[in-house]
């Protein structure tokens, strides 16, 4: 342990003995460094982004359904959504929002056009809380609480009608009655959104305009739950579901698995991304430890012929590159944290609006450092540039000293 | 532990070692038997090849004999292990080389506190020694000089204070004049000399140089890795 000292002092002066060697691996490591966490950050920033247009474009976190609805979305697959002892159960402290709805397969008409849609019949100050619509009008305005002729549409649905706010409509579905219902309502609001998929499949009505459609009062198709946050959802989705037995409630995971196959798969890939990123970092630390070490072979051959134990020379050249690293993660985390702090809400990927859509995400992707990504990035470098580093560093304990001593 | 009194540094019995070099063996010593007493200044000298440099890397357990054994101060060093080894040439071994072999990124004075301070000398005392014995080789004043800022003799110098300041058994010194001019080498044979009577440090030397074989107490001729002459007195000039 006296030795230590000297070791650390000599580990650190030694580092920048060949400064431009030291300067240009330190900035390959810091790229790297670099390169791990603004991609995590990115591939983080996608999912969440994903899970957040997701949780808004109508999903919510939980969802409350007849048992038969999934398997066949119509008026007939509802349930009570008033039901006293259902809202006592929705009325938990993990539970921030919810909102009624009535979702049932349309056809709305135009002067010129027809279209099959998917109709939403809403709690207009609840859905406001929880679903994207009132902050995606455009045109017009949102619903007030006791509108009953109004209908919003999104921009490329009104494009396809050719019809425009203000103009009416007529929406036709089948009521409780199994009987064709059909009712007229002016364009009160026109919505947009980066996806055009989402524009032209879904009208709005409120609840009561529904109630005279489709003669469902106190009926409800579906009702969207926002939990506290991401890691309540499980705990309410089984609260809730224990106590409503006959009811079905999945959360968004199973509602869309797709959404869930790509977050998880984002998480996975930034393991595979942080060893390749690494692995192409390993080579750069084993060849300047390498030429470290056959440039100061002499070196190590004296302080062996000095008394210096061959466990001490595997901990200098350790703790030569256990400096290179932790400067290297000092500088790669904190131009990381600048890069993603200038880039503010995040970055415009417009360009590629059709994937977008397709993933269901918005165009701009923010980038999100999260602690534990942070982490792993920095325990990957530091555990595995320290485990890269053993080998040189046991080959340089190894040396006979007689033989390195006269190595020129 | 072999029975020395308390003057004998060295001992080698039937010492020998082989190189292979691909098909061919090369004998760089053969049956070495040799003894060094505490305080004696020994000049190995013999032409190059002729296994000064091996028989005094044998002697610091640097390298491994084929055969034989070699005792520091009645220890035989073929028995101790690698970690062992280190510690028996921290605390009785100081090596001087050819090269002078100084740490580029240590001044002066950290070269010469290095050995000191793997033995866990304080700092108080691992200053004074240092300063101490840069006065006595002759370089007070140069103890915060890199080693690239002094000359061939200085550096040889600052080595050998090196060697000596933790009092050693023994000092081993390969051609420690072969990269200096005459008059330089002759200085650090005063010094080495001196070193040897103001401390009774035990010197063993390898050389070509004539100066140092004519100075050391005794001469020790080897030839293909063989002793030819038995140790010679000599008178110290």
């Amino acid at each position: 342990m006296r030795s230590l000292p000297l070791i650390t002092s000599l580990a650190w002066r030694n580092l920048w003995r060949n400064k431009r060697r030291t300067m240009v691996i330190l900035f390959a490591m810091v790229l790297g460094v670099w390169a791990m966490i603004v991609t995590a950050a990115f591939m983080r920033g996608m999912a969440i982004q994903m899970l957040d247009d997701t949780v808004n474009n109508l999903t919510g976190h939980i969802q409350i359904h007849h048992k038969n609805y999934l398997d066949d979305p119509v008026i007939e697959n509802s349930f009570f959504g008033n039901d006293t002892a259902l809202l006592n159960t929705l009325k938990l402290p993990d539970i921030i929002h919810w909102s009624s709805r009535i979702r049932v397969p349309a056809v709305i008409s135009s002067e010129r056009e027809t279209r099959g849609v998917v109709l939403l019949a809403i709690e207009p100050e609840a859905e406001a809380n929880i679903s994207f619509l009132k902050n995606a009008i455009t045109e017009g305005q949102y619903f007030s609480s006791n509108d009953e002729n109004g209908i919003i549409i999104g921009k490329k649905l009104a494009q396809n009608l050719e019809t425009r706010l203000g103009k009416r409509v007529v929406v036709m579905s089948q009521n409780t009655k199994n009987e064709i219902a059909d009712s007229g309502y002016r364009i009160s609001g026109i919505y947009d959104t980066s996806g055009e998929g989402m524009e032209t499949d879904f009208i709005f009505i409120t609840k009561r305009a529904a109630e005279q459609l489709l003669d469902s009062t106190g009926l409800s198709s579906e009702i969207a739950v926002i939990t506290r946050s991401l890691d309540t959802v499980l705990s309410v989705q089984k609260n809730l579901a224990a106590k409503n037995p006959e009811l079905d409630i999945q959360d968004w995971s199973s509602l869309q698995p797709y959404t869930k196959l790509v977050v998880e798969m984002y998480s996975d890939f930034q393991y595979v991304w942080h060893l390749i990123v690494f692995l192409a970092m390993s080579f750069g630390i084993i060849n300047t430890l390498l030429m470290t070490i056959y440039e100061r072979t002499r070196e190590f051959g004296l302080f062996q012929a000095l008394g210096l134990k061959p466990g001490f020379i595997l901990v200098q050249v350790w703790t030569e590159a256990l400096f290179m690293l932790t400067i290297a993660l000092f500088i790669g985390n904190f131009v990381s944290w600048l890069t993603v702090m200038t880039t503010g809400d995040g970055i415009d990927v417009s360009a590629f609006s059709q994937g977008m859509e397709l993933a269901q995400m918005s165009n701009i992707i923010p980038f999100v450092i999260l602690f534990e990504d942070l982490l792993l990035a920095n325990i990957i470098v530091i555990a595995l540039g320290l485990l890269t580093s053993l080998y040189p560093a046991w080959k340089a304990s190894q040396l006979v000293p007689a033989d390195a001593i006269t190595r020129i | 532990m072999q029975n020395t009194d308390n003057q004998t540094v060295v001992i080698c019995t039937d010492l020998s070692k082989t190189y292979q070099q691909g098909l061919i063996q090369v004998h760089a010593l053969s049956n070495i038997n040799f003894e060094v007493n505490k305080g004696e200044f020994i000049c190995l000298s013999g032409p190059s090849g002729s296994g000064k440099s091996t028989l005094l890397n044998m002697i610091g357990g640097l390298d491994t004999p084929s055969s034989g054994k070699v005792y520091i101060d009645g220890e035989e060093i073929d028995k101790l292990n690698k970690s062992e080894l280190a510690d028996m040439r921290l605390h009785k071994i100081g090596f001087v080389f050819q090269a002078y072999n100084l740490i580029p990124v240590l001044t002066a004075q950290e070269n010469i506190e290095m050995v000191m301070q793997m033995q866990g000398v304080s700092k108080n005392e691992r200053h004074h020694k240092s300063l101490n014995i840069l006065q006595e080789v002759g370089l007070g004043g140069l103890e915060n000089r890199k080693p690239t800022e002094l000359s061939g003799g200085q550096q040889q110098r600052i080595a050998v204070a090196r060697a000596i300041v933790s009092r050693p058994s023994l000092v081993l010194a390969d051609e420690p004049t072969a990269n200096l001019d005459s008059l330089t080498a002759s200085k650090l044979i005063d010094l080495m000399l001196q070193m040897n009577e103001l401390h009774n440090t035990t010197f063993i030397i390898s050389t070509h140089d004539p100066m140092i074989m004519q100075r050391s107490k005794k001469l020790v001729k080897l030839h293909d890795g063989k002793i030819i002459d038995n140790i010679i007195q000599k008178n110290n000039v």
